[in-house]
């Protein structure tokens, strides 16, 4: 039992850590949100070559890390800063999904994910909400190739993306885990188009349709119509990171209230002096460290069994769900007037942690999720 | 990072499982295992099986005939014994008296006391609540007053638990009214059997005298019974209470008390279906064992710093407060699983051996008991709302 970091994951703790503090700003990420990338690209590149995006990999994946204790470290200290690079959508989901299932050929695009070049993952559908299982657009076989049709929803970064990892099925129904394959499908490729959009709490993603997209016959990842234990293992990836995520927010919004608190003066005194906002604090407090005690559960049984994994999954998220609202909404009324203007940096991370819930399903979702995964 | 245990520590939980099987007497589990009233003999009884093997002083240094465990083993020898359904230890004489008298008590009180407790031929209570002095501890009124070789005590103690089966009693007296209020107190041991003692039952609502008043009339304690200086008892108290504060999460009560719970809701019905089937009840039970998932690790955080060196803080705090939710939650919905038959009070059916049968399921009344019982939870040993100045003070430096 040992609850320390290794000495490599402490020193890209402490450098991600400067670095960030060094180089994000609000107004940043404000332009961020509004440039034509959706994201800073000074930002991504100066991660790219600190080799944050090889620390989501593994060694024998091209990278130097990929255990869930480090995208656990990557991922508060992206939280903390408020940034939103696309390292979930490109190195954890696309990038995880070629190295999982991919063939030499296609594992090239590993390390030019490492290096900083843009995928996306292009799985959740209209009418999906948070099941994975869901999948209508088709894939039908198209002489020696593949033609794809379908719509997907919400994709992260896709503005940004120069190719795509892409689920269709190609046997089965709708909600079946059975007949789900993986296609990379380039952006530019005829038949593809997206609308992009930006987001609450920053970023930009899109909605991208596939009408008759062809593509040749090695554009299909990993075998045919068995795709789904990978998606799976791969959203548990993408879930521990964004909960490691949203602990690095709660640290930074904790940091921001307490110092607020001791800085306001009202009816003579600051107001960090009164009990009754001093307890609300203490219980903000205790519940961050229960979310980090879950991001901690989730990482360290990644690697477990299926059943072990995905109940960790859900533990995990439900209990982020209901952490990240009590520190947001604690945090906004404990900041009064303040709190609800644009201008101050709290609104940023409060708008980001809330949106956690609402990806990779949220807590209501994963309660009953975790229900299931227990009477198993 | 690494969540498991390493192959000793993986050792050592055998061999306490080994022990466990072999030693601990089925009467007592199962006792404790259905919500049984348990007798002083059946503690003594307990104590002794530990003592012969050594593993009663729990918290104790080799030195002084204790496990001298670190913080990691004492983690599982807790998680055992109560998974295993074993009596606690009763923590008045071991984890808390103990300690204080190894590090603030002569040498002469460490060669006599230390033994007997381990012994268990003294029976410690604690006297530290008073009517006027709750969770302001530093109010304490009972007063000490030096004639000769002998304190003169007079005052009177509450809240003291299992009192009616002590032989000694610990007590903080004040002994000056100089300064601030910590300053004048100090910390006295005395014999129970003295003229002047009196103990009455309280009895809770939960319908059982676990607590009780201590009076204190002219008592004659012995100079050689102060612990330490004179006016430095407040020091003394607040380290008994850091390690009172040893377990503060109460994990293993919890885990066992889930089990339970989930054993429980298989056999109760529901619209034909069995209670853990209903959406409604699965909801929250799954909630509960989410927020216990995370405070075991939160609470094998700090297990884990503590074995390292590092002295717990605050974190105590905040482990005392969640556990103390988290438990009275499942005991909330353990009372509510059991339906109407919370209703029937059958008090006499507690006992072993009664030949007086429980009305519906055996496992009703200790529920719904434990239920009350265990409002005390977020009272005692500082209340949570201490707590939480602790926390807003100590760490948040509000």
């Amino acid at each position: 039992m040992n609850f320390q970091l290794t000495e490599e994951r402490q020193m890209l703790q402490d450098s991600l850590r400067r670095y960030l503090a060094d180089t994000v700003s609000p107004e940043m990420l404000a332009e961020a949100t509004e440039s034509e990338a959706g994201h800073s690209e000074t930002l991504w590149s100066g991660l790219a070559e600190m080799g944050v995006i090889g620390a989501l990999f593994s060694e024998h994946d091209g990278g130097f890390g990929g255990a869930g204790f480090d995208l656990a470290v990557v991922f508060e200290e992206t939280g903390r800063a408020g940034a939103f690079e696309p390292l979930v959508a490109s190195g954890v989901l696309a990038g995880g999904l070629i190295a999982a299932r991919g063939s030499e050929a296609q594992k090239a695009r590993v390390e030019d994910i490492i290096g900083g070049a843009i995928l996306g993952f292009a799985h959740s559908e209209p009418g999906a909400r948070y099941d994975l299982d869901h999948v209508e657009t088709k894939a039908t076989k198209d002489g020696a190739g593949w033609r794809l049709d379908g719509r997907k929803t919400v994709v992260e970064h896709a503005g940004a993306a120069e190719a795509f990892v892409v689920s269709a099925r190609t046997g089965g129904e709708t909600r079946d885990a059975e007949g789900i394959s993986l296609f990379l499908v380039p952006a530019d490729a005829p038949g593809l188009t997206t609308r992009d959009y930006p987001l609450n709490g920053g970023g930009r993603a899109g909605e991208v349709t596939l009408e008759g997209v062809s593509l040749p016959g090695d554009a299909l990842i990993g075998a045919e119509g068995d795709a789904f234990p990978a998606i799976e293992e791969a959203a548990a990836r993408a879930t521990c990171a964004i909960c490691a995520e949203a602990l690095g927010l709660m640290e930074s919004i904790r940091a921001l209230t307490v110092d607020y608190l001791k800085q306001r003066k009202q009816f003579g005194q600051p107001i960090g002096k009164f009990q009754a906002l001093q307890h609300r604090m203490a219980d903000v407090l205790i519940e961050i460290e229960q979310a980090r005690s879950a991001v901690i559960n989730l990482a360290g049984h990644l690697a477990a069994d299926r059943v072990t994994r995905e109940r960790h999954v859900s533990a995990t998220k439900n209990l982020i769900g209901r952490a990240g609202r009590l520190v947001v909404e604690e945090a906004i009324q404990l900041h009064g007037g303040i709190g609800m203007t644009e201008e101050y940096a709290l609104g940023h991370l409060a708008k980001r942690l809330t949106m956690v819930d609402h990806r990779f399903g949220d807590t209501d979702h994963h309660l009953e999720r975790f229900i299931r995964l227990s009477a198993a | 990072m690494d969540l498991t245990y390493t192959d000793d520590q993986k050792a050592f939980r055998d061999e306490v499982r080994t022990f466990l099987n072999d030693k601990l007497p089925s009467r007592l589990s199962g006792k404790v295992a259905s919500g049984k009233r348990l007798t002083k003999a059946d503690y003594e009884e307990w104590h002794a099986i530990l003592n012969e093997r050594g593993w009663l002083g729990v918290t104790w240094p080799a030195e002084f005939g204790g496990t001298g465990w670190d913080a990691v083993q004492r983690h599982i020898f807790e998680e055992e014994t109560t998974r295993a359904h074993a009596p606690r230890i009763v923590p008045f004489g071991l984890n808390m008296l103990g300690p204080v008298l190894m590090k603030y008590g002569s040498k002469a009180q460490q060669d006599h006391y230390l033994p007997r407790i381990l012994n268990s031929d003294d029976w410690w209570c604690q006297g530290y609540s008073e009517p006027g002095a709750g969770s302001d501890l530093a109010a304490v009124k009972t007063t000490a007053v030096r004639e000769g070789d002998h304190y003169i005590v007079n005052g009177q103690k509450t809240w003291t638990t299992l009192g009616q089966y002590a032989n000694m009693i610990f007590c903080l007296v004040r002994t000056s009214k100089e300064g601030k209020p910590q300053e004048g107190i100090s910390f006295l041991l005395i014999d129970m059997d003295s003229p002047g003692v009196e103990v009455r039952p309280i009895v809770l609502i939960d319908g059982e005298a676990e607590v009780n008043e201590v009076w204190l009339q002219d008592v004659k304690v012995p100079a050689e019974n102060l612990v330490g200086e004179e006016n430095r008892g407040w020091t003394y108290a607040k380290y008994l209470l850091t390690h009172e504060r040893t377990n503060i999460a109460g994990v293993g009560f919890a885990t066992t008390a889930l089990e339970n719970l989930r054993r429980i809701a298989g056999l109760e019905q529901s619209s034909g279906k069995p209670l853990i089937e209903n959406p409604f009840f699965a909801a929250k039970l799954a909630q509960v064992e989410i927020d216990l998932m995370a405070m075991a690790t939160t609470n094998l955080r700090t297990i884990a710093a503590a074995a390292a060196g590092q002295a717990p803080g605050a974190e105590s705090s905040m482990l005392k407060i969640k556990g103390t939710v988290i438990r009275q939650e499942i005991n909330a919905l353990t009372r509510r699983a059991v339906g109407p038959y919370a209703l029937p009070f059958v008090s006499e059916a507690l006992d072993e051996g009664s030949n007086v049968d429980p009305v519906g399921p055996d496992y009703a009344l200790p529920a719904t008991q434990a239920y009350f019982n265990n409002r005390k939870l977020s009272i005692y040993g500082g209340s949570n709302e201490v707590q939480r100045q602790i926390i807003s003070k100590a760490i948040l430096e509000l």
